[in-house]
């Protein structure tokens, strides 16, 4: 017998030592599909060992980078400093415009009593290492619980998300990437507002799963979250459509391309601090909900102007004659155009000819919606960038010369739009 | 006398200094963690599979490359966001296997080093393949185009390690 355990002694304390592995292997996969809190103490061994290392190559890299770019490596700062101040100065014409949308969205929520979710703490953060694996897509952050990481917490970039927390350390955090298979985000696309999940594959590739094979995806369509994980708050940019096929079963294979370069990571953002909180519209005073849809629908080119002023009956803010409105009126013929095109325009008017076809116009419809919003008063001065473009389109000019006027319209010729604009 | 590491059984055995036993491994670990996320292609490489299969096959002693490939392999888990055992299994396999094979061929050479490290980098994700797909249910995709590229690079990678490392034997 001893000369048997001495022969065989070294397979017997390799299969000892593949047994005890297995064993442990199965626990974990039993306790919780590896879950990793059940094996915390051997991972903040590990990670207590490699990571101090990793933090001071890091700072030195990123001194050294600081030196030579913020010091010796200025050429082309006042030509990137001047392109900067232009490129300034377009996105606040831009958003100037995004503003009014906003606020728009925002006196809608209100009206359907929706609760929006706001970011109102980040900590960031930079990336120190990884797993060293292709086959688990994880990174190592420098901030851990002392900087009040918790687990499950959204790690994102400007340009897209990143992934989640999964374990947090004193001074450093595990963050999972969301092209690891194991992980798995809410998102929705866009414009055609299908929702789906993006998971990722074993080839560290991402993909967009539950989205049935009639549906029409196109590529390059931008995917947002849909903040169906309670994890990343709505609205975060994701990545574009990559690719779309025909997939297994009954779903499209679409792989998505994420914003975010995941290989490239160097600093990234932690959400800390999300709040729930009900929008609140600015503004007091209130106009009927058809009237903010109508002027967001599409509309039927405009009658002749002989019977344009036959208000819609019973319609509450059915038209007025000029002197009741404010001085930015146009006739008839122009004002579809300026409401369609101009959203800092009054919306307290009924525009006879043009569109009501919303199903809040009707007196019948206030059980469904509620008859007034808050919106913004006629006479915004802000300028729109859509504002300044003169309109070109036949349908959306106004009424021809020879054509007779409303009585209760000016007798002057219609301005342009673009006379209109305030600036 | 210094303090040394070694099985002492085997002629032509080598033995390491407690840092580099230590030391190494942990710059395999620390390497590997950092330098993907600089150099994508890095992934291609194994670099604490490397050092296992140097040792074992220094060492020839197969108790002690088994379980300095365990060791490794579990360091190498707890890195990343898996169950701990897929990579310790791979590389307590490979560390034995190492190390045995070392008893019984000459692996000093180039071409030898060559063709084991590439033998031994298939073997590894032979086992690991298995292990998760059987154990733990991850989804993974056999690739022999794959495997056998990120083979040969880590063989030749490993042969110019390989030679570094040996710098650092010491004979019983």
């Amino acid at each position: 017998m001893e000369s048997v355990l001495g022969r065989y002694r070294n397979l017997i304390i390799l299969m000892g030592v593949l047994f005890l592995q297995v064993l442990g292997l199965a626990v974990q996969v039993k306790r919780g599909g590896g879950e990793i809190e059940n094996t915390r103490l051997i991972r903040v061994w590990a990670v207590d060992v490699v990571t101090p290392v990793e933090r001071g190559v890091v700072w030195v890299q990123s001194g050294i980078h600081s030196l030579w770019h913020n010091y010796f490596y200025l050429r082309g700062v006042r030509a990137e400093n001047r392109e900067l101040k232009e490129q300034i100065e377009r996105m606040r014409i831009e958003q100037v415009r995004l503003s009014e949308d906003a606020a728009q969205a925002r006196r809608l929520q209100t009206l359907l009593a929706f609760k929006e979710q706001f970011i109102s703490k980040t900590v960031a953060a930079q990336v120190i290492g990884s797993s060293g694996s292709d086959l688990s897509r994880i990174i190592y952050i420098d901030k851990g619980g002392d900087a009040g990481l918790k687990r499950d917490m959204a790690v994102i970039t400007a340009d897209g998300i990143v992934g989640k927390v999964m374990l947090v350390y004193p001074s450093v955090s595990q963050v999972l990437l969301i092209n690891d298979q194991t992980s798995g985000v809410g998102v929705i696309l866009e414009k055609s507002r299908l929702q789906g999940v993006l998971r990722g594959t074993p080839a560290g590739e991402v993909t967009l799963e539950r989205v049935m094979s009639d549906e029409e995806v196109p590529v390059g369509e931008t995917v947002l979250t849909s903040g169906g994980d309670q994890i990343f708050p709505k609205g975060l940019p994701v990545g574009t459509v990559g690719k779309v096929s025909n997939g297994k079963d009954l779903f499209l294979n679409i792989r998505i391309k994420p914003g975010a370069d995941l290989s490239k990571l160097e600093e990234v953002l932690v959400l800390v601090e999300k709040q729930d909180r009900q929008a609140v519209a600015e503004e007091n005073v209130r106009v009927r909900a058809s009237d903010i849809l109508a002027q967001r629908l599409p509309s039927v080119p405009d009658k002749p102007p002989a019977d344009a002023n036959v208000a819609v009956p019973g319609a509450p803010g059915a038209t007025k004659p000029p002197s009741a409105t404010n001085a930015g009126t146009k006739p008839v013929g122009a004002q579809r155009p300026q409401v369609a095109k101009d959203q800092s325009s009054t919306s307290t008017e009924r525009v006879p000819g043009a569109t009501p076809p919303v199903a809040g116009s009707g007196p019948n419809t206030n059980q469904k919606l509620p008859s007034s919003i808050p919106v913004k008063p006629a006479t915004n001065p802000k300028p729109s960038v859509l504002q300044a473009k003169p309109v070109d389109d036949p349908a959306l000019k106004p009424a021809p010369p020879n054509s007779a006027p409303p009585p209760s319209q000016p007798q002057q010729p219609t301005p342009p739009a673009s006379e209109n604009n305030p600036q | 006398m210094p303090i040394t590491y070694t099985s002492g059984e085997q002629v032509e055995v080598y033995r390491f200094s407690i840092p580099a036993t230590i030391g190494i491994p942990l710059l395999a670990l620390f390497l590997q963690a950092f330098l993907p996320r600089r150099f994508p292609f890095f992934a291609y490489f194994d670099l604490p599979l490397l050092v296992t299969i140097f040792f074992g096959m220094a060492r020839r002693n197969p108790i002690s490359g088994l379980l300095t490939g365990a060791v490794i392999g579990l360091m190498q888990d707890s890195l990343g966001g898996l169950p701990l055992g897929l990579y310790g299994i791979a590389k307590t396999v490979v560390g034995y296997g190492a190390s045995s094979l070392g008893v019984k061929l000459d692996v000093e050479n180039a071409g030898a080093r060559l063709l084991v490290t590439l033998g031994f980098y298939l073997v590894h994700a032979a086992v690991y393949f298995t292990v998760a797909r059987g154990l733990v249910s991850l989804t993974l995709n056999w690739s022999w185009s794959r495997g056998i590229i990120a083979g040969l690079a880590n063989a030749f990678l490993g042969v110019i390690l390989f030679f570094f490392l040996d710098k650092l034997k010491q004979r019983t």
